[in-house]
């Protein structure tokens, strides 16, 4: 109770409509000259289902509810990321 | 009310499953289809929380899918935040929630709507995300847009009063890395602006009142009508010299209201042959308050916003939890290619720092407490899960 009124809100949303807009540029522009240094057949152990993010997406959201009702925190918990390009 | 407080959250998470499914998918191949049975018990605090989800996943083609899910959850007990002991809580929630995901070369494209019900709250939410690899499939980037209308109310007696409606907007951006061929690591962002009635109506801020017998009163919380939040979350796992994995994530959290979180977590994963997987974990949390958080007020109305909700308190909790995977179908039965069960149980222990019990301490308990010097309030709880997951 150290302000009687909240802080007023950052403006992170043109970030972040920056950030996308950033993203989708790097997609257009075809980043395939960078050479992978962890070759395709060097990935079975990534690909391995305990190096999974996430194997059970129901639980892992059902935890983050537990969780979420309960703290101030939320969000960034692992909905963004992805996979390990092992295929 | 604890409902009330899971209400607040239950869209994020189901849009966080939604991410999750497009997370668990490695760009450029969908998943196997797959149908899921869930059920979940929360013990602690007061409260009881048992939860029953069904979900399918099936592909209509090599590149498009469809997921179904609907999950019940029902409330029951007295949480620390119903004073009065005749006021047990019963409540049911009902949400279903649809999928599509596209492939298309190395980009998952995932649009996903849910419907939240329940008596005194409804919930709608639409999201879209993108998945692209990249730089030779070593990088894996992913958008998400978040879109969110609910309308809030309060259940007197069984007659409901709509309060307002709220609104959120939310993006994810993460990021992640195959570093070497043992380790890979990620970035997660996450912002989120809320908008229109953001206090949970069933539970109160406490001002000091010589005329009444307790010493104190209890009255409406107000709230800021706009919250805005930020998160941070780095993970990286790493594939030990024998077959096991370990993972380790941070997570920072800030938002307008003056809240910061520091979300520490620690996971061990352990397979035995290809039939048993054992995981172990930890996970500590802690936060400060929210500025216009108070255990008890001076007065009535003594600033323009004023909260008591133990979500805003400044506290820490911590949990240990093991899961256990078996599959017991691992050469397949008629349609189905594999099947697993899962037993998985967490214990937390939360600890508030500025929220006080006020329910079994006060003037009349022995010995007496005078207002603001009850002592602080903590609790144990317990999460059971046990699933099935059968894929085909």
């Amino acid at each position: 109770m150290n302000n009687l009124r909240p802080a007023p809100p950052i403006r992170l949303a043109p970030l972040f409509r920056w950030a996308l807009l950033a993203g989708g540029l790097l997609l257009v522009s075809g980043c395939g000259n960078i050479q992978p240094w962890v070759k395709p057949y060097e990935r079975d152990r990534l690909a391995d289902p305990i190096m999974a993010w996430e194997r059970d997406s129901v639980s892992a959201a059902y935890l983050d509810h537990v969780r979420e009702v309960r703290e101030g925190s939320r969000g960034a918990t692992g909905g963004a990321g992805g996979g390990c390009g092992c295929n | 009310m604890d409902a009330a407080a899971i209400r607040r959250s239950v869209r994020r998470v189901a849009v966080l499953a939604a991410l999750l499914l497009v997370r668990a998918t490695t760009a450029g191949v969908l998943p196997d289809d797959r149908a899921d049975l869930f059920y979940s018990k929360y013990s602690g605090g007061g409260m009881d929380i048992t939860g029953e989800s069904v979900l399918v996943r099936k592909k209509i083609t090599e590149n498009l899918a469809v997921e179904a899910n609907y999950f019940v959850d029902k409330v029951s007990g007295a949480s620390i935040d119903v004073l009065s002991q005749a006021s047990q809580i019963k409540d049911t929630r009902k949400q279903k929630s649809g999928t599509l995901e596209y492939v298309h070369d190395k980009t998952t494209y995932s649009l996903s709507y849910i419907n939240s019900v329940e008596n005194d709250y409804k919930s709608n939410t639409t999201s879209f995300s993108l998945k692209q690899d990249m730089f030779g499939d070593l990088t894996t980037l992913t958008l998400g847009y978040t879109h969110t209308n609910d309308g809030v109310g309060e259940n007197n007696g069984g007659a409901i009063a709509w309060l307002g409606h709220a609104q959120s907007v939310g993006y994810d951006v993460g990021l992640s890395q195959i570093l070497s061929k043992n380790l890979i690591a990620g970035v997660n962002v996450n912002v989120i602006t809320d908008n229109g009635y953001l206090a949970n109506p069933y539970r109160s801020y406490r001002y000091l009142d010589s005329g009444n017998a307790k010493g104190y009163s209890l009255a409406s919380q107000i709230y800021p009508d706009t919250r805005t939040s930020t998160a941070v979350q780095t993970e990286a796992k790493y594939y030990l010299p024998y077959r096991a994995a370990i993972t380790g994530s941070y997570r920072y959290f800030s938002d307008t209201w003056g809240i910061v979180g520091n979300t520490y977590e620690l996971d061990y994963t352990h397979p035995i042959s290809n039939i048993w997987i054992l995981e172990g974990s930890v996970r500590f949390y802690k936060q400060n308050n929210a500025n216009f958080y108070s255990d008890l007020y001076q007065f009535a109305g003594q600033y323009n916003f004023m909260a008591r909700d133990r979500n805003l308190a400044a506290g820490q909790n911590t949990t240990i939890a093991a899961k256990v995977t078996y599959a017991f179908l691992p050469d397949g039965w008629k349609m189905f290619k594999r099947a697993t069960a899962t037993f998985d149980v967490s214990r937390i222990a939360y600890k508030y720092t500025d929220f006080r019990n006020i329910k079994y301490y006060g003037i009349s308990s022995n010995p007496s407490y005078q207002p603001g010097t009850e002592p602080l309030y903590s609790f144990d709880a317990t999460v059971y899960q046990i699933y099935m997951s059968m894929f085909f």
